[in-house]
């Protein structure tokens, strides 16, 4: 195809969001989206609620069809390249009085891989496990899920993306509702998936924290207000047009983000 | 066939004040999201109208009436109890009371109430056919039949209830939050509800059945609910739907030879059918020509949207081209050309040589769309 | 008699059959019900098992056969068009899901009665051999039931088994399910249909008036004894196994005692006693643990003050009044019986009628106890 190959000249974006329109019952939550995300960042979606973010996420993991436009992940529409894609739903998503236990959930992350039919065996029992210590949840391995505090779900939901092996992703406010300790140590999961080539998307809502957290950014309110390096588009004026000059209270970050930026680079 | 004995006259008008009394509480058991708590509440009280009925031995007795609806708004108790401990979820909490309390009222009628008239039919389709033959006098005056006596004076009661707590009901509804706040007292609005549907049911659970007043509880509403946004039209409308399907009903039955109570209810789905495709809004048939009509506005304002996106870009060049919808937008060919057509008449945009361009107007719209 | 009965079992072939048939739709409705409880379809169930009369009757009428796969299959094909019919309306109207559910319910039940009527106008005693759909009847189940019941169920199980974790996953996050690529809509489909079987298997033998509880209990009770999914479904089937066999026997052996009925009292008495007495979950456990724990903090603050009346009366720890520790927790605690506990723990000591003091290893055990506390305060 055409459009494939001269993506893959120009160094061929992770996510590459074409004209796309996204609407329920013909009321429209996405107008006309372009949006390119580059290989190998880690990057933020703001917006105020309503946004679309969620809806966005679901666009690229063709969860909803869109009206007109398409999506490309590493190239190809999602249909080809899930595989190289792992998810993170938003925690509140599912009944966590489900009956079944830390490891399991992970196990799910394997699912896709083993196709069906095929039950989870030893070898996926180990990646579980492994992933549930790089989020620091070994030792929760045999809990059953209600009994974990919010911070511990969303880890949870993270080894379960992990397990999945991806290159590129998806996650839908991964730190909503979890402590600063725990947003610590995600974050710095996510800087570490970044050094390891990965692409990381992350709809968040903490607009302090963005320069700190990413190197990229995408600006959206139904259609796209801005995206790119968080030094270069993260700005006061990009975000009044964000959230309609509602964000006085963001001029100190908005003034410094040249300097947030040098502290991301740093570490 | 058709000439109308007294009889038949009263088993109608029966029909039409159980018919009406439901409808009224059932649009708030609609609209609060319980209209499955009504058919626990049939089912459940069996066992109350067993019980009361060996102690006070008389159908239509308000003793009768009392105990058994006590049953109901003890179902409804025991499903908040079963929910409280947090081990079962309410649907679940529903689904295990009120076969556990309709099975031990079927016990109880199949062991012990043989040769009284209270069988499992009746549990199942009432006898309205022979409600003209159980009459109430007092003081040697014909006042009409017990059961329509008894179902007149419930229908009163509901009317009473939702005439004086209107406001109250309406805010509960809508929003528990604020009721709450305003300091009406959302549980004792929830109990007085069950209560009457508790009552109203009892009283008709003689006429149609335990399943049956299901049926009318939550059909008239939920057409009613097609049909208009305001409580109180909604309220107008069950009201004469009820009366609709008892009397459509009953002479569907007496057509078919068939159960009165039984035709009632397929009546019910009946006339749903009809609202459902024909309703005015909200019918199919009229939102899917709303549907079609929208589409193209949609799609010409999605194609305004896509050039004043790219109007002014080096990209625009490439992104105006006819045949680049297809590939950009990801429209099928048929689609993007009906689109294109549908923008050009309504002077969203122009055509020259196969490049689109915005007009004024259609970039005015595309501005107007996306800046919210 | 109860030597009869267990003998009954081998040598009457009647009995065999009630026994085997009932078994087997405990076990295959209340395994398959699990997932419909977990997905809050609980209701669902009730207003299929209701809806399917109409299949029933029509069936008849069109084939005049009573054969159970015939008019099984009459049921299914209606109790699948009752959850079309739901979702239709939940879908493309504002109705909500309960309302949909419960005008469903009624209008097809309400239909089937119409065509009940005419079924029992007819003169032979067709009508005789419909009746037992409202509420079962166990004593009429024949060896063509069980076989009809094996081959469905079985069939049904072992879709079920196949395909488990796809299962799991969908029901437990349906969109991470999605994003996998599994095609989500059709395991819906396949759920709803494992439904509409679990419910017209047993229709014969306990009613369409009751079948849902067979669906929904033995999950519900199921749920309080595991976390473990596998589990929870294994003994849903055995809860359902046990009180279909428990309640089919007694209402063959018992006069008057509806089959369906029967069976729904022995499955809420299953339910009653695991909402009750289920380790960890239980209410009674829940209960014990509560108090337990009250205990334990109430012995702990008289302790406390015990211990900081010594420290305060260094010299003179001749006892403390109940009185002067009373007014120290300012009544939120029994504070004699928690001088009880602690004298049993060995903890404190009568010095007199009404004065108490601190021994040496409560001393201990309270610096402990206030350690302990200002580790935790400075944690949050
Ligand atoms: N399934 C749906 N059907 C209809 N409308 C929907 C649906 N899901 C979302 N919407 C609407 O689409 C808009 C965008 O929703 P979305 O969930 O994408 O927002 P968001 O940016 O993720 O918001 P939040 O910050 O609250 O998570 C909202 O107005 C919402 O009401
Ligand atoms: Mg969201």
């Amino acid at each position: 195809m055409t459009t494939m190959t001269s993506a893959a000249l120009e160094s061929q974006p992770a996510i590459a969001v074409r004209d796309l329109t996204v609407a329920y019952n013909d009321r429209p939550v996405i107008w006309d989206l372009d949006l390119d995300v580059p290989a190998g960042v880690l990057m933020a979606i703001v917006g105020p609620n309503g946004a679309g973010k969620t809806t966005l996420i679901k666009a690229m993991l063709d969860l909803v069809r869109p009206a007109a436009g398409q999506v490309e992940i590493l190239g190809q529409p999602y249909r080809k390249s899930r595989d190289r894609v792992g998810y993170v739903p938003q925690r509140g998503s599912v009944d966590w009085d489900f009956p079944t236990n830390v490891l399991d959930v992970v196990q799910m992350g394997r699912y896709g891989a083993l196709g069906w039919i095929r039950r989870p065996g030893n070898r996926e029992r180990e990646l579980a496990l492994e992933a549930l210590d790089k989020v620091s949840m070994g030792e929760f391995a045999d809990r059953q899920i209600s009994q974990l505090s919010g911070g511990q779900q969303q880890r949870v939901f993270l080894a379960r993306a992990l397990v999945q092996n991806a290159d590129v992703y998806l996650m839908d406010e991964p730190f909503q509702g979890v402590d600063a300790t725990t947003e610590r140590a995600i974050i710095t999961l996510l800087k570490e998936l970044r050094s390891e080539g990965k692409t990381v998307v992350c709809v968040h809502h903490d607009l302090q924290t963005v320069p700190d957290y990413f190197d990229w950014v995408a600006l959206l309110n139904i259609r796209k207000i801005a995206s790119g390096p968080v030094s270069e588009v993260y700005n006061e004026t990009n975000l009044r047009l964000t959230y309609g000059g509602r964000v006085a209270f963001l001029s100190r970050d908005a003034a410094a983000p040249a300097t947030a930026q040098a502290a991301v680079e740093e570490d | 066939m058709f000439d109308l004995s007294t009889a038949q006259m009263e088993i109608q008008l029966v029909a039409i004040v159980v018919a009406v009394a439901c409808a009224l509480v059932g649009v708030f058991l609609v609209l609060r999201q319980m209209a499955m708590m009504s058919d626990a509440i049939t089912h459940s009280i069996l066992p109350g109208i067993v019980v009361a009925f060996f102690i006070v031995q008389d159908l239509s007795s308000p003793f009768l009436i009392i105990g058994a609806a006590a049953t109901g708004v003890l179902t409804v108790s025991l499903v908040e109890l079963l929910e409280r401990t947090r081990l079962v979820r309410e649907d679940a909490a529903i689904g295990i009371v009120f076969p556990a309390l309709f099975s031990i009222g079927v016990i109880l009628i199949a062991r012990f109430a043989r040769g009284i008239h209270l069988d499992l039919d009746v549990v199942l389709l009432g006898e309205i056919a022979f409600v003209p033959f159980n009459r109430t006098e007092i003081f040697g005056i014909d006042l009409g039949p017990t059961a329509l006596v008894m179902m007149s004076v419930i229908l009163l009661i509901n009317l009473i209830f939702i005439l004086l707590f209107y406001k109250e009901l309406k805010l509960a509804t809508f929003d528990t939050g604020l009721a709450a706040a305003l300091g009406f007292s959302p549980a004792l609005i929830h109990y007085g509800l069950m209560s009457l549907v508790s009552v109203t049911a009892v009283g008709a659970f003689d006429a149609v059945g335990a399943i049956l007043v299901v049926a009318l509880i939550v059909g008239p509403p939920a057409i009613a609910y097609l049909l208009t946004d305001q409580l109180r039209l909604m309220l107008v409308y069950s009201a004469g739907i009820g009366v609709v399907v008892a009397v459509l009903g009953y002479w569907m039955a007496r057509m078919l030879d068939a159960s009165i109570a039984g035709s009632m209810a397929s009546m019910v789905g009946i006339i749903f059918v009809v609202a459902y495709l024909l309703a005015p809004q909200r019918g199919l048939v009229a939102s899917y020509l709303r549907r079609r009509r929208q589409r193209w506005e949609f799609a010409g304002i999605m194609l305004a949207i896509h050039l004043f996106n790219h109007e002014g870009l080096p990209s625009a060049e490439q992104e105006n081209r006819v045949e680049h919808l297809q590939d950009h937008l990801n429209w099928n060919p048929d689609f993007a050309d009906r689109a294109v057509r549908w923008a050009e008449r309504n002077r969203i945009i122009v055509r020259r040589n196969s490049h689109l361009f915005l007009t004024e107007e259609g970039r005015e719209q595309a501005r107007e769309a996306i800046v919210r | 008699m109860f030597p009869d009965f267990l003998t009954d079992i081998y040598s009457d072939y009647t009995i065999r059959n009630i026994t085997l048939g009932a078994m087997v739709l405990g076990l295959v409705s209340g395994s398959l019900g699990t997932f419909a409880v977990l997905r809050r379809q609980s209701l669902l169930g009730d207003s299929i098992s209701h809806a399917v009369l109409p299949g029933i009757i029509l069936a008849f009428m069109l084939t005049g056969s009573r054969d159970p796969l015939i008019l099984i299959l009459g049921a299914a094909i209606v109790g699948w068009l009752a959850t079309l019919s739901i979702m239709a309306i939940v879908n493309t109207t504002r109705i909500k899901q309960d309302a949909s559910l419960a005008l469903v319910l009624s209008v097809f039940f309400g239909f089937g009665m119409v065509l009940m009527t005419f079924v029992q106008r007819q003169p032979d005693a067709a009508a005789a051999g419909l009746q037992r759909f409202l509420f079962g009847q166990a004593a009429a189940i024949i060896w063509d039931d069980v076989r009809t019941m094996l081959l469905i169920g079985g069939a049904a199980m072992a879709v079920f088994l196949l395909f488990w974790k796809e299962f799991k996953l969908v029901v437990f996050d349906r969109a991470f399910a999605f994003s996998l690529g599994m095609p989500v809509r059709r395991f819906d489909v396949l759920l709803t249909t494992l439904l509409v079987i679990a419910i017209v298997i047993g229709l014969q033998t306990v009613g369409v008036i009751l079948m849902s509880a067979m669906v929904v209990a033995p999950a519900a009770a199921a749920r309080q004894w595991t976390d473990r999914l596998g589990l929870v479904t294994t003994l849903a089937g055995l809860f359902g196994a046990l009180a279909g066999v428990t309640g089919a026997l007694i209402s063959a052996y018992a006069a008057r005692m509806p089959t369906g009925p029967t069976i729904v009292l022995c499955l809420t008495a299953i339910v009653l006693f695991s909402l009750v007495l289920a380790p960890n979950r239980g209410i009674l456990w829940a209960w014990v643990r509560q108090h337990r724990q009250s205990r334990e903090l109430r012995s702990r603050v008289v302790l406390a003050d015990l211990y900081w009346l010594s420290q305060q009366h260094a010299g003179d720890d001749s006892g403390h009044s109940i009185a002067t520790l009373e007014a120290m927790s300012a009544g939120r605690v029994a504070v004699d019986h928690g001088l009880e506990d602690l004298e049993q723990a060995g903890l404190a000591e009568r010095t007199d009628e009404e004065t108490w003091t601190i021994t040496e290893r409560g001393r201990e055990q309270a610096i402990r106890d206030l350690a302990e506390e200002e580790r935790e305060g400075s944690d949050v």
